[in-house]
This record gives C-alpha cells, sequence and structure tokens, in this order.
C-alpha cells in the first residue's frame, strides 16, 4: 500500500498529465461527432457577450456591403411580390404587406440573425450568432443568406446559438439540380471555403458546367429550392454510376453579415409521420 | 509572488483577447492563423508548481476551445508543450536550467528562438493532428504545421524581444 501510495506521488504530474490529455481527447471526440452533447462551445453568456460587444464595433466597417445585399434582397423580393399579384394568386400588395402572416398559412418563418463570429479556416468551421432560444431558435434549424445555404443551427442558450458551417466535416444535405430532380449529397472536403462537392449524382442526371444546384427539400430543414452555387466541373467516380461534381458557392462563406434562421412550422408534423414509418417497418 | 501572479494575470487576458479577436481572423494565404497565445505558456515562471502549470495550461487552452467550438484541441496542444517544457529547457539550456539559473530576457537570440519554436512546432503539431483528424490528411496536418508554425514563432519572438527588454 505504502508502495502505492509512493508511486503515486512521484509520479502526480505524469498522473495529472495523462489525466487532463484524456479529458481534453473526450472533448475533441466529441466535437467531431455531430450532435454529441459539448461542454466547451461559445454560445454562453461569456463567450457570446464578449463576441457581441466586439462583433458591435465590427459591424460599423461592413455597413456598406450589408447595406447593399439587404437593397438588392428587397428588390428581388418586391419582384416577386409583384409577380405573385400579377398572377391573381393575391387580391392586392396592401393585403400582402398589412397582414403578412394572414393570407397564406405558412410552412416557413424566416428569424432574422446577426453573425458574430464566423470561421472557415479551419476543416471543421462553426458560426457564432445572435440569436436564441429567446427569439425560438432551436436545434436543427436551417440557416441561410440571400444568396445561398450557411448551415445548421447546433447548440443554443438563450441569447445566443452556433451553427454547424456548411464548411463542416460533419455537414451533409441532400442537393438537386435545378433544372431535373436527381440528387446527390452535398459535402465539404475540407479545402477551399468557394467550393463543395456534390456526391452520388446519378449517371442519367443532365449535367452542365454553370448549372445551378439547389437544395432538395427532402430534409425538413431547409425547404426546396434555396440556392446553393454552380457547377465548376464534373466526373464520374470509380463505379461509373455516379457523378461527382464541383460547386462554387454562391454564397462568400468568408463574408457574412446578417443570416435568416428557417423556423420549419411542419417539422414536428413531418418528424412524427416519418418515426411512425419506421416503426411499422 | 503578488507581483508575479499580477504579470501573469495581464499576460494571460492581454494574449487571449489578442488570440480571438485579432489572430484568429487573419486567414492569411486562406488558411494559416498564427497562435501567439502559446507565448503565455512558454514564458509561464519557470520554477512554478509543475501540477499547477500543467492545470493553468490545460485551463489556458481550454478557454481557446470555448471561443473557437474547437473541442478540446487547443486544451491538449498545450498541455502537451506544458509537460515537455522542462525537457525543451534542458535541450537548449543544458546544465544552466538544472541550477534554475535561467532567465529569458537573458539568454542569446538562438537559444530563445530554439525554444521557442521547437514547443511552437510540437504545439502545432498536435492541434493541426487533432483537427484534422484522418490519418489519409496526413500531408496537409504537416504543411499547415510548418507554416502556421514559421508564423507564430516570428510573433512569439518579437513580442518575447518587445516586452521583455525592459525588464533588464
Amino acid at each position: 500500500m505504502q508502495q502505492i501510495i509512493n508511486f503515486l506521488i512521484r509520479n502526480k504530474n505524469f498522473l495529472l498529465f495523462v489525466f487532463l490529455f484524456f479529458i481534453s481527447l473526450v472533448f475533441t471526440i466529441q466535437s467531431h461527432s455531430y450532435h454529441k452533447s459539448k461542454f466547451i462551445n461559445s454560445a454562453n453568456f461569456f463567450s457570446g457577450g464578449l463576441y457581441e460587444s466586439v462583433s458591435n464595433v465590427q459591424g460599423y466597417f461592413n455597413l456598406k456591403t450589408y447595406n447593399k445585399q439587404l437593397l438588392e434582397e428587397n428588390a428581388r423580393l418586391r419582384e416577386s411580390v409583384q409577380r405573385l399579384t400579377s398572377s391573381n394568386k393575391v387580391d392586392s400588395l396592401s393585403q400582402v404587406f398589412l397582414n403578412p402572416t394572414d393570407t397564406l398559412d405558412v410552412q416557413f418563418n424566416y428569424i432574422p440573425a446577426r453573425v458574430l463570429d464566423n470561421s472557415y479556416s479551419r476543416t471543421d468551421n462553426i458560426i457564432t450568432l445572435k440569436a436564441g432560444r429567446r427569439n425560438s431558435v432551436q436545434a436543427d434549424m436551417g440557416v441561410i443568406t440571400s444568396h445561398g445555404i450557411v448551415g445548421i443551427v447546433e447548440r443554443t442558450s438563450t441569447k445566443y446559438s452556433t451553427v454547424l458551417s456548411i464548411l463542416n466535416s460533419s455537414f451533409e444535405t441532400n442537393a438537386k439540380l435545378r433544372s431535373s430532380d436527381h440528387v446527390g449529397t452535398l459535402k465539404w472536403d475540407g479545402q477551399d471555403p468557394n467550393i463543395m462537392k456534390v456526391t452520388e449524382m446519378q449517371e442519367q442526371a443532365p449535367i452542365k458546367i454553370g448549372d445551378t444546384i439547389e437544395t432538395s427539400g427532402k430534409s425538413a430543414i431547409f425547404p426546396k429550392g434555396i440556392p446553393i452555387g454552380t457547377i465548376e466541373n464534373f466526373h464520374l467516380d470509380g463505379s461509373k454510376n455516379f457523378y461527382t461534381l464541383s460547386i462554387r458557392l454562391f454564397n462568400d462563406m468568408t463574408n457574412l453579415g446578417h443570416v435568416y434562421i428557417i423556423k420549419n412550422n411542419d417539422r414536428e408534423e413531418i418528424k412524427t409521420l416519418e418515426n411512425g414509418i419506421t416503426n411499422e417497418e | 509572488m503578488k507581483n508575479s501572479v499580477l504579470v501573469n494575470s495581464v499576460r494571460f487576458i492581454a494574449l487571449l483577447l489578442a488570440q480571438v479577436f485579432i489572430f484568429n481572423n487573419i486567414n492569411f494565404m486562406g488558411y494559416i492563423n498564427p497562435y501567439p497565445y502559446v507565448l503565455f505558456i512558454l514564458v509561464f515562471p519557470f520554477n512554478a508548481n509543475r501540477s499547477l502549470y500543467l492545470c493553468i495550461a490545460f485551463l489556458t487552452g481550454l478557454t481557446m476551445d470555448m471561443f473557437g467550438n474547437s473541442g478540446g484541441i487547443h486544451a491538449a496542444a498545450c498541455l502537451v508543450i506544458a509537460y515537455f517544457r522542462p525537457i525543451a529547457l534542458r535541450f537548449t539550456f543544458g546544465v544552466s536550467y538544472e541550477y534554475n539559473a535561467i532567465k529569458l530576457p537573458n539568454v542569446s537570440f538562438y537559444e530563445r528562438l530554439i525554444f521557442i519554436s521547437s514547443l511552437v512546432f510540437l504545439h502545432h503539431l498536435v492541434l493541426f493532428s487533432l483537427e484534422v483528424f484522418n490519418t489519409s490528411n496526413i500531408l496537409y496536418i504537416l504543411k499547415k504545421t510548418l507554416f502556421t508554425g514559421i508564423f507564430t514563432s516570428i510573433l512569439c519572438l518579437v513580442f518575447n524581444i518587445l516586452f521583455s527588454s525592459r525588464q533588464q
């Protein structure tokens, strides 16, 4: 017994080293698997608050760009409202603007949020947003900008949330061609923050360089038809059955200011339905 | 003693803030972000209690992880260099380290360079191996370690020389 205690005392630094190293390895492995409980994240009072106060200052430097983005988006939205009214689905413009929620039973709500911290140079990138449970943000909601998709909400606190960026090795979603309904899997290979890969696209798909890729709407996270990027080049994989496409993103992931979080009001319904089907099988 | 606690606390806060808000956003050549916060662990008093030193290094790394959402990679890397610092000291300064006679402001430039860069490269190797976490990307890990390591070493040397010359 004496010897064991002596051994422990003599090697206490080594044992402490091994113990702490083990803890950090556990944290690391958790961070590499999607949706494991994570203790250390930036959606907390301390780091979120610090990020917010610095972002308040940094925001001024980009006001011009953000204003331009918002103006462009407004113009586009006005055009589509005009088109809606002219196709007689809605009686008049004023009806849309006065009671925006009243006219249609909407499936998706959009929650605006400001980006506090954005990384894009690592293999697993995370974005911190100024919107949390108080703004009814929950895990597994999609995040987009006016140009395209950004990521999926991962953790929330009362005022902040972290987003699994599309530039993350554990991110995966369905993507389809705009011109047809062929679906592939969208992933990032960890290299260039402007390029993503779509794999497992059927060989029959009519692919041309420059075609647009958008979300398929097969998951409950993103609605159908949110733009992702254009095809830069493509090749058949080893088995000659599937295409692998390189996609140039519409979104400049290195310069994000304001984003929208998508709330799917039918998500619970879709989920219970899907669970019911798998249970019956 | 009190003075040393104060100096180290100020250094800790200053380096961490600079790291989170300046050096994490440099993205030189697309992917190179230096990590000069390791200087805090390198110049931590040489005669401090080792268990305390290991715990402080671990907490420093964990704070970085909290800001960067990176799990535990900084904690692990900081812990490794804290554990191997005595070996690096003995390797660089030889016998004089054994007699506790080393004061970093008094050593020559080359000794300082070897001491800082050896531990910086060790830190970055552990950091990027855990970050990429994939043996098929080993070339990418080594490339990133080399370039970021050079960048960080230069910054650490500059900070070290700038801020320690007055204490002489």
